[in-house]
């Protein structure tokens, strides 16, 4: 019971990280951009979907309190004053969809809340997960790290890698949703992101490496782990060429295979932690009653359910938005 | 009193849940008045219909935005201010917000943006499936949450183990009978906010006299359903008071503001409790009412907070005030709507301009109500967290800094007060400016799954009052 929770997880994690991924990204790419028609075409790749994207994150928080009490617990009050910046901003960039249509005069206001929102839950994320490739400082299963013990350089790194992800993830988003000088923008963005990107993954690699972190152990024991990378540079080579080509369902493809691949690596070098190195899938599991009732209501029959609206969702709002569709 | 993490972490939870409950309550309402409207208009063909239902939804929108946002803090804040509570009672609490994040939230956030923008591209029925989706989903979010706050008030279908609770019997904890009267206690009272909140819209435009048609729509469905609902909220709020007398003596001691045991008791109408000298002052009271409301009996044995160790009480004067304010505005909505049923049926209402003010003005009694209700049942159960179980003192985050509480609850205060103050603004900017402007239909042969482009090639257009 408790691996297919492992596994609702990793998989609401991972679709959190693609839809709300590409929603964050363009905000962060809201920010620079000056033209009015282009912030419109921006917003209009996204805002039907925002909502339901977001929901994955939700899932995330309750399933992890449901399935696995003690991560949720111990995770969440460790990560007291980051999760506080990445809520304040996930709020900022949430009431801007609604928001800016409603006022020209303060329509700076909600852009601004809007791109600084995107950022700054971007980054949050990331450095979440640097955080734990680091270790948390955990002595017999509760939090002993004060209110800055998830602070390191090497999780700052993380954060702003994120932020060149989620960037990246929505640029291509805008090449499959948009058309004309959006598009083209999206385009010339493209490859200076992948080259960010890439920089960034040998820093932290180096780092990785220097400081000897235990994650790298794993690495020497499990070499088939390197699988993953190995698919991530096919897929970033599939990129550039499908960008080269102008081929505009392609990149945000590829995109998703190299963030899949990035996922499937991490994933798999904390296993069977939950928490690396301090807390375990078993020891964090909730009772197998709870499992169960989870399992045989929402598991078996709503889980399918839900992936089956997400993919609706996007149907129904698929293909290129146009410079005459509505505002509300 | 000194700043501490606990008092904190409490204001907080205080502060952000009742922002957020605001929003749900009026979009569970207003989704289902919604999908009545649009049922409505695809039966009738009505143009009125449709404008009214763009209209609203123009500030479903809005509101529903805010919920969104707001409801994700709370989803975190249990695990961040209140991690003993989440640790020790997760098995239970936990599952069932996931089954209401699973059941309810996927549910109304993919359908939300079809609701939204949507209609061109997809069937007609379709659409009113979508927002009927989003109607279940507000719904089933209330029934999971109360379920929830239910096994808070009393806990059942339980045994623990190593300090942790773990659920024996999940049946015992769905279909506990306090769930089944708090859930339509609760749900009713968003219908009703819905129903009040679109009545006294109506009445504002009939008082400007502007949008008469659209407005007599709001007015008079607004009212009916509040004439059926107010009675029935009042019957259900009885039953809650029983569960609570009969599952917490305490609570139901400090609502009723009774110190001393009595037989039979009398009823407090108001007066100021005081817990020093323990009696309340002022009081106006009934004899042998009390005894009456609590065990539907003449002479029956009323308990007294004195009968409690004084680490064991509630505070008495928030669940004292705010029990009788919540049934204050139940009684004054009962009056708004049975007048304003009548007048209606008799064909007087639009020309009686003192009630088209009362009720342009009963808007946020609903809100009110609710909110006084939360007070009641939450301030009421201290100082317990799970009740006589878990203290409030054992579920907060053991580590958390009270710099850093503070630090949230500012920060939390200042986003929510800013994005509150332009909520209510641009709502109200909505609402003053009515079902306005020209509406843009689909084209007959429009077909679903079409880029939105169709509905500019050949738009039939439609005004208000059409
Ligand atoms: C009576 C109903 C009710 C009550 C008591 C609460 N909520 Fe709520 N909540 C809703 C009814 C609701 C809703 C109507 O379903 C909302 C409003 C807008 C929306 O999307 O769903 C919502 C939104 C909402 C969301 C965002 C969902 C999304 O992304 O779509 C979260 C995470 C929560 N809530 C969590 C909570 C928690 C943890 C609560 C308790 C402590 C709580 N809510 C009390
Ligand atoms: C005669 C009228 C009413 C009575 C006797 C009544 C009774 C009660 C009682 C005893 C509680 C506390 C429950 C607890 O401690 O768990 C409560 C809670 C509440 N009430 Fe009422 N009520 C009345 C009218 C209303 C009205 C008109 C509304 C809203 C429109 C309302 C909304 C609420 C809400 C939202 C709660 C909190 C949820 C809950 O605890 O179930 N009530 N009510
Ligand atoms: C939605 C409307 C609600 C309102 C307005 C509300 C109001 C309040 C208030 C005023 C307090 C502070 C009590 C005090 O510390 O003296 C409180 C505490 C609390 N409530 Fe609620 N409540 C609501 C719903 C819920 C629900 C649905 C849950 C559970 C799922 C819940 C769980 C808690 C918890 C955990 C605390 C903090 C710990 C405690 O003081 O017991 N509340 N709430």
């Amino acid at each position: 019971m408790a691996l297919y929770w492992v596994f609702v997880l990793a998989v609401a994690v991972l679709l959190y990280v693609l839809l709300d991924g590409f929603d964050l990204g363009i905000g962060i790419l809201f920010g620079p951009t000056r033209d009015e028609s282009q912030r419109r075409a921006m917003l209009h790749a996204v805002s039907p979907i925002w909502d339901g994207n977001e929901t994955w994150l939700v899932v995330v928080g309750v399933v992890l309190w449901g399935a696995f009490p003690i991560v949720y617990a111990t995770l969440l009050s460790a990560l007291y004053l980051p999760l506080l910046v990445m809520l304040a901003g996930l709020i900022l960039r949430g009431v801007a969809f609604e928001f800016r249509y409603k006022t020209q005069r303060l329509r700076w206001i909600w852009d601004a809340g809007f791109a600084v929102g995107s950022l700054l839950a971007a980054f949050i994320q990331g450095m979440t997960v640097g955080a734990l490739v680091q270790g948390l400082p955990i002595a017999s299963g509760r939090y002993v790290g004060g209110e800055f013990g998830w602070f390191s350089p090497f999780a700052v790194l993380c954060g702003v890698g994120l932020c060149l992800g989620y960037a990246l993830l929505g640029a291509c988003w805008l090449v499959q949703k948009c058309e004309g000088d959006t598009r083209d923008l999206a385009y010339r963005l493209i490859p200076r992101l992948s080259v960010g990107l890439m920089i960034f993954l040998i820093a932290v690699l180096t780092y990785a490496l220097y400081k000897d972190f235990p994650v790298m152990g794993r690495w020497l024991d499990r070499p088939w782990l390197f699988v993953f990378p190995a698919i991530g540079i096919v897929a970033a080579i599939a990129l550039i060429a499908s960008v080269r080509r102008r081929n505009d369902g392609t990149p945000f493809t590829m995109v998703v295979v190299i963030f899949a691949a990035a996922f499937g690596t991490l994933a798999i070098s904390f296993w069977p932690y939950m928490i690396p190195f301090a807390i375990t899938i078993d020891q964090a599991a909730a009772t197998h009653s709870s499992l169960a009732f989870m399992f045989w209501g929402e598991g078996l029959f709503i889980f399918p359910l839900m992936l089956l609206y997400t993919v609706v969702n996007l149907r129904v709002f698929r293909g290129k938005i146009t410079a005459n569709s509505p505002d509300y | 009193m000194t700043l501490t993490a606990l008092l904190l972490s409490r204001l907080q939870f205080a502060f952000t849940i009742s922002f957020h409950i605001i929003f749900p309550s009026f979009s569970i309402g207003v989704a289902a008045w919604l999908t009545v409207l649009e049922a409505l208009y695809l039966a009738t063909g009505r143009p009125a219909y449709r404008l009214v239902f763009e209209f609203w939804l123009k500030i479903f929108g809005l509101v529903f935005g805010l919920g969104v946002v707001s409801g994700i803090v709370m989803a975190f804040q249990f695990g961040t201010n209140w991690s003993e509570l989440s640790r020790t009672t997760g098995s239970i609490q936990g599952v069932l917000l996931s089954y209401e994040t699973f059941t309810a939230f996927a549910l109304e956030a993919s359908f939300f943006g079809i609701l939204v923008f949507g209609r061109p591209r997809v069937a007609p029925w379709f659409y009113l499936f979508s927002t009927a989706m989003v109607t279940l989903g507000t719904s089933l979010s209330s029934f999971w949450i109360m379920v929830n706050n239910s096994w808070m008030q009393v806990p059942v279908g339980y045994v623990v183990k190593d300090g942790i609770y773990i659920p024996s019997d999940w049946a015992a904890i769905i279909f506990s009978p306090v769930v089944w009267v708090r859930f339509p206690h609760m749900l009713i009272a968003s219908y009703l906010t819905g129903a009040f909140c679109v009545a006294a819209t109506g009445a504002w435009y009939l008082l400007r006299r502007e949008f008469a048609v659209e407005g007599q729509i709001m007015l008079r469905m607004g009212l009916y359903l509040a004439a059926i609902l107010v009675p029935t909220q009042l019957f259900f709020g009885h039953l809650t008071g029983d569960y609570v007398h009969h599952y917490q003596p305490a609570k139901f001691a400090a609502i009723e503001g009774r110190w001393h045991d009595e037989q039979p008791a009398s009823e407090v109408l108001i007066g100021i409790p005081d817990s020093v000298s323990e009696a309340d002052h002022y009081a106006i009271s009934i004899p042998i009412l009390g005894s009456l409301i609590g065990s539907l009996s003449f002479h029956s044995k009323e308990v007294g907070l004195t009968d409690f160790p004084p680490q064991d009480r509630p505070p008495v004067v928030i669940p004292f005030f705010s029990f009788r304010i919540m049934v204050g505005c139940g009684l004054v909505m009962l009056m708004l709507a049975c007048a304003g049923s009548y007048l209606s049926f008799k064909e007087r209402l639009e020309r009686n301009r003192l009630l088209l003010w009362l009720i342009f003005l009963s808007f946020p009694l609903p809100f009110i109500a609710i909110l006084t209700g939360w007070f009641t049942a939450e301030v009421g159960r201290q100082p317990w967290t799970v009740y006589g179980l878990l203290r409030t003192t054992d579920a907060v985050t053991p580590f958390l800094t009270s710099r850093a509480a503070l630090v949230s609850l500012v920060v939390f205060g200042a986003v929510y007060s800013f994005i509150f103050a332009f909520g209510i603004y641009y709502i109200y900017q909505l609402l003053r400016a009515g079902p306005v402007g020209r509406l843009v239909l689909p084209p007959p042969a429009a077909v679903p799954n079409r880029p939105m482009s169709v509905v500019d090639t050949n738009p039939r257009h439609l005004a208000a009052g059409e």
